[in-house]
Formats: C-alpha cells, structure tokens, sequence
C-alpha cells in the first residue's frame, strides 16, 4: 500500500454519465477503492469538491463547447495521469454524428433561440486537444476494465486491455457465432473487446460501441454485409453508430454513405486525426 | 448369473445398443460419476453442453453448413447424431478458454504462492467424431510431452471416456479423407456408435467401455446391421466433396511464402480470430497476473489466445507479424505445414469448422490449393 494515497479526480465533458456511473457501479469494490485512492472530484457520487492538482484524472465525454475546451486544458495541467473514459472521451461519442452535416441547422432544428447557444461545431476526443494517457473504451466502459486500469496504475503496470476482436470473448464465452448461425450484421469481428460480448451472448449483433480494434478490416466486413445482409444505407448506420468519429469507422461510414448516394463528408478542415498518440 | 453364452457374448468387439435402453446407457454413465458432455441445440446451433437424458441431444435436426454459414435444419428422422460438426469443439473442455493457474497473496512473511488445484472433472464425451478423436491426439502431442505436461489437459484427458460416434454424413465443409482422419473412427475411443434405426452398433475400444457393454448386457450385433452400419459409414465418405492434397500443400506451401495470394486473401480476412478459435488443435494461450486493487493477491490467468491478434506478436520494438497477410500466412503455413516438423502431424483434421466459422467464408482449402498451385509465380527469397 502506498502511505499517501493518491488523489482521484472524475471529470465531465460533453457525455451522459454513464461512464461515471460504471465507476459508482462497482458497489463490492468501492470501499476497496475509497481505501486505495483518495476521491477528491467525483461530482456524480460527492458534492464535496476538491480543487486539483490530481495523481489520476478520470475523463468522460467529448469536447464540444468552447468553455470545455479551455477547461480541458486546464484539467491537463492539473493532472498527473489522465484517462479517458468512454466512447465520447475517446471517440468524440454519438454526439459527434454532428462532424458529418450542418451544426446550424441541427441548432435551429432543436433550439428555440440558437442565438443563446454558444457550441463548437465538431464533438472532437478528448486526445484531440490533451495528452492522453490511456483510453478506456466503450459505451458504456466496462466496470471490470476500469478496475483494471485503476489497479494496474496504483501497482505501477500497463493495464490488460486486450486490442483482441469482439469474437475471441464471444468464443471463449461458448457463443454461437450471431452472422454465421442467424445472418445478423455485427461488427465484432472490427471491434475492440472489452465488453465481455454482451450483445451476441443476447442474439443481437455487436454495435461497435468499443469502436474499432486495431487494423480493422472494415471493407472486408461491410462487403460482407451488403451480401445480402443490409443495404448501404443500414451498412453505413452501423458504421456511424456510438463511434461515428473513430478514424476507421468514419471514413467506412462515409463511403458507404457514397455507396448509398447520400455524401455525408466531415467538414473540410477536419479529418479524423489524433492530437498526439495516446502513451499507455 | 453368467452363463456360459452371456461371457461368450460379452467378449464381443461389436454389439448392438438398442435405443430404447440408450437412456439405461446414459444413466449407467452418471452413476460411475461422469458428467456428461454431449450434443445439445443451444443458440440455434448443436454444442457441446452438459446432458443427462436422451432427449437432450437433438433428435431430428442436423445442420446446413457452407462457407461462413451454419443452420439447422429438420431431419425426416430422428436420429441423435445426424449431424456433423458444430462451432465448439472437446478442447473447450480439455483446454478451457480460462483457468486460473497461480494464486499469489502477500502475507507477513512475504508472498505466498500456491498453484490453483485443476477441478476434479470426470467426463463422459458422448458423439466425438472421428476428425475430433485425431484433433484430440494433435493436443496431446502439444500438452502431454516428456519435456512439457499440461496437467489440467492430461488429468481431463486421462480420466474422460470417449463414446466416439462415425459419421453418417457430411457437410460440404468437411474434408476429412484428404487428412486421414475420418470419417470411420479407428482408434482412441471406449466406445463407437454408428446410429441406424432403432439402436446403435457399438464397437468396444477399450477395457473401460467393456465395462458399460458388459453391464448392460449387449449381445453381439448381427451381420445385417454390421452391414448397414457399413453402408451408413461409406454415405459419410461418398458425401465429402471438398479435398485438400495434404502431401503436396505439406511440402509445397513454405516455397509461397511471398505468393501474391497472400495479399488477397489479407483484403478478405478480418483478422477476426475466429478460425483458430474454433479449429479443435489451435492451441495458443496467453498468460497474465491479474492484480488486485490493493495488491494484495495475484491470479496468474491463462486464456485462449491467437496469432491473429496484432499484439500476439509483439516483442521489444512492436509487433513482428504487424499486418493481416503475415498473420494469415503465420496461421495458414503453421497448420498445414511447420505443424509436421514441430509436432509430426498436421495441425489440420479437415473438419471445416475455420471454413463454416469464418465470419466472410474464407476457405482454407481453396487457399491452399491456390498458393501451391503450378506454375507458381516465382518465389523470391526471403519473405
């Protein structure tokens, strides 16, 4: 055990918390954890909140206001270790669906008076903007992987966060391949694990939300599911799903859209790119 | 009470099972204290599950298989085995995907190590195939060597019987003949069944499975069903369609190692994992010490692991095989040929699982058959 015991921050963006919730979800273990860290900004579990600097800073959701931009910036300096946590901290989120059309016409679609919205016009990863340390994926993260990452940090090692395919823990788990056995559209096969393969082992097909595994043959996969399975349009939904924004779903996504007829194109000045890469 | 006719019979290496005491069977086997493991439809497809009773197995259904495709579908009959192979295979029960081999805590006098005790499993394998019984010798030649031994695989291995079941049919997938493994069960079994109507011919293969025979009084089978039990095995064979020229691919394949078929196949290959998770001889594992959050105790874990994983290769400077054409080709040379120096076997049983479970359908066969083809392109050196 370490004498003092580092300080945990768990910070925001633009999200809808469940990461977080993750965290508050690993009710055998938070004593456990409340003994190993110090819990000094956790909104979703305490008001009581302390002012960094932080040993271990905990970050959900994306990046889509000017004002969180800057406060992002901040939270870096503030912090020793930063972890993404989510989707919408690594990938930009379903949010950032908007990347792909008119920011405007969204505000003026949803809000009364878009004049009293001030917003960036992109939801962009939070590695986008910071030095990440490590990412965590999922949508939501996986509360096993965050204790993981949380245990390997505190003893001092990389956490064991396989880049394995979906497919490996469905088949470890005795699972009855879903596109082979029920000719469902699944994107395991280009996605990154961690989930323990909870959609298949329910009859249902991988939606992505651990976003894309490392070289992921996203063609291979969609001309696959175009054979019969969904049209281009459907291909191009699943592509663009929880993960829209992640480099090798968003550029399949949009060739599918092509395939589909609809051009969807990111904004010109943007390309799915990382501010610097993630050292874990 | 034995007369002298009984022990006459009951020296016999083939007998007759009626169906209608194959419950007694199954009954006799679970008194001895096996668990039995045996066909079973779950998740719209036949597995290998836990069962206790007849009706457990799937009687009626046999599957539809092809390239990247599984369906069941209704027999006109109802046999218990009429069908081939499925997506699992006996090493999930003698190689588990996840064990947990050490267990480390840290107590005053420092850390306290202690191997985790395999589980006395005992199993009865009920409907092994004959593909399945050589995929099963390929493992032992992996986890039963003098210089190393797998004790959980050689004590599964050691106290399982093996109620073998020949094949009556086959699945466009299934390539067997080519590979000398089937699809007639010669060797490794207690007991073999081939299925007719209204029972089963037992051939005995061992001490162990005289005992089941013995005890529920089998009497020799008559030379008619030996007959139909020969015609339904030689169906099996005249149904295989697919071929794979094992001698040629074996000496061929490691001169294609920059074949342009390789860059191809990469274009189609999802790197998934997939084929070598089902394939019933791929054996790769990883092993890794899971800590807890105050390290306070280590669990050494091992699962499944697969030379298709980016990171499987990876060693001090990254990963050696960094792209989908040298993992496919890693795989695909191992299996049917570096296999035979390493191991004095092929690693390939010809069973059709990689081809049925691939989720695109690629097929090894075709694939071999394509990269060894002549002329060949010109071999360049060195990969």
């Amino acid at each position: 055990m370490i004498a003092v015991r580092p300080k945990l921050a768990v910070i925001k963006f633009a999200s809808c918390d469940g990461c977080q919730l993750s965290l508050l979800s690993l009710e055998d273990e938070l004593l456990t954890i409340a003994r190993a860290v110090q819990i000094s900004h956790f909104a979703e579990a305490s008001s009581r909140l302390e002012p960094g600097p932080y040993d271990l800073t905990l970050v959900e959701g994306s990046i889509t206001t000017p004002e969180d931009r800057h406060r992002l910036k901040k939270l870096r300096e503030d912090s020793k270790l930063l972890i993404t946590i989510g989707a919408c901290a690594t990938s930009g989120g379903v949010q950032a669906l908007r990347n792909f059309a008119s920011h405007d016409d969204f505000m003026r679609a949803v809000y009364a008076r878009p004049d009293f919205i001030e917003t960036l016009a992109t939801s962009t990863p939070i590695a986008a903007h910071v030095k990440v340390d490590f990412e965590l994926r999922g949508c939501p993260i996986d509360k096993h992987q965050l204790l993981e990452v949380i245990a390997s940090l505190l003893a001092g090692h990389r956490p064991r966060t396989s880049t394995e395919s979906v497919c490996q823990a469905c088949k470890r788990r005795g699972n009855v391949c879903v596109v082979v056995a029920q000719n469902l559209p699944c994107l395991g096969p280009v996605t990154h694990s961690g989930c323990g393969a909870i959609c298949p082992t329910y009859d249902r097909g991988c939606y992505g939300c651990f976003g894309p595994t490392v070289q992921p043959n996203t063609v291979a996969l969609s001309d696959h599911l175009l054979s019969g399975r969904v049209n281009e349009s459907e291909a191009a939904m699943l592509m663009h799903g929880i993960n829209a924004y992640a480099p090798e779903f968003a550029t399949e996504g949009q060739r599918l859209w092509q395939l589909a007829g609809l051009p969807k194109t990111l904004h010109s000045s943007l390309q799915p790119a990382r501010h610097e890469e993630p050292s874990a | 009470m034995t007369s002298a006719t009984e022990s006459q019979e009951s020296n016999a290496a083939v007998v007759w099972l009626p169906r209608a005491i194959f419950q007694a069977f199954l009954d006799l086997l679970s008194a001895d204290g096996y668990q039995i493991i045996g066909p079973r439809i779950e998740q719209g497809a036949i597995v290998y599950a836990p069962l206790e009773r007849v009706e457990d197995l799937p009687l009626g259904w046999t599957d539809e298989q092809g390239p990247g495709l599984y369906r069941l579908k209704k027999r006109a009959d109802e046999a218990a085995f009429g069908y081939v192979v499925g997506p699992h295979s006996w090493k999930r029960f003698l190689f588990p995907p996840q064990t947990d081999l050490m267990r480390s805590k840290q107590t005053d006098e420092g850390w306290d190590m202690s191997p985790v005790e395999p589980a006395d499993d005992k199993y009865a394998f009920l409907g092994v195939r004959a593909c399945e019984l050589a995929a099963m010798e390929v493992q032992d030649r992996v986890f039963m060597t003098p210089m190393f031994t797998d004790e959980l695989y050689q004590r599964r291995r050691s106290q399982s019987l093996i109620i073998a079941v020949n094949c009556t049919s086959a699945a466009p997938t299934c390539f067997c003949t080519s590979m000398n493994s089937g699809p007639k069960c010669h060797k490794g079994f207690d007991l073999a069944l081939t299925e007719l109507t209204g029972g089963f011919v037992v051939e005995i293969g061992s001490e162990l499975g005289r005992r089941f025979t013995d005890r529920l009084m089998l009497v020799p089978v008559t030379t008619q069903r030996e007959q139909d039990a020969a015609a339904a095995q030689q169906q099996a064979v005249d149904q295989i369609t697919r071929t794979l020229d094992r001698e040629h691919v074996q000496s061929t394949l490691k001169n294609r190692l920059n074949h342009k078929r390789w860059d191809e196949v990469a274009e189609k290959c999802l790197s998934c994992a997939n084929c070598t998770m089902v394939c019933p001889t791929c054996f790769c594992s990883s092993v890794d010490d899971v800590t807890n959050l105050v390290d306070e105790e280590v669990i050494r874990q091992r699962h499944w692991d697969s030379c298709f994983n980016f990171d499987f290769s990876h060693i001090s400077g990254g990963p050696v095989r960094d792209q989908t054409r040298s993992r496919y080709r890693q795989w695909l040379t191992h299996k049917l040929t570096h296999w035979v120096d390493q191991f004095g076997t092929s690693g390939c049983v010809g069973c059709g699982r990689c081809i049925a479970w691939c989720p695109v359908g690629i097929d090894l066969t075709e694939e071999a058959r394509i990269l060894c083809e002549d002329p060949a392109v010109p071999e360049e050196g060195q990969p």
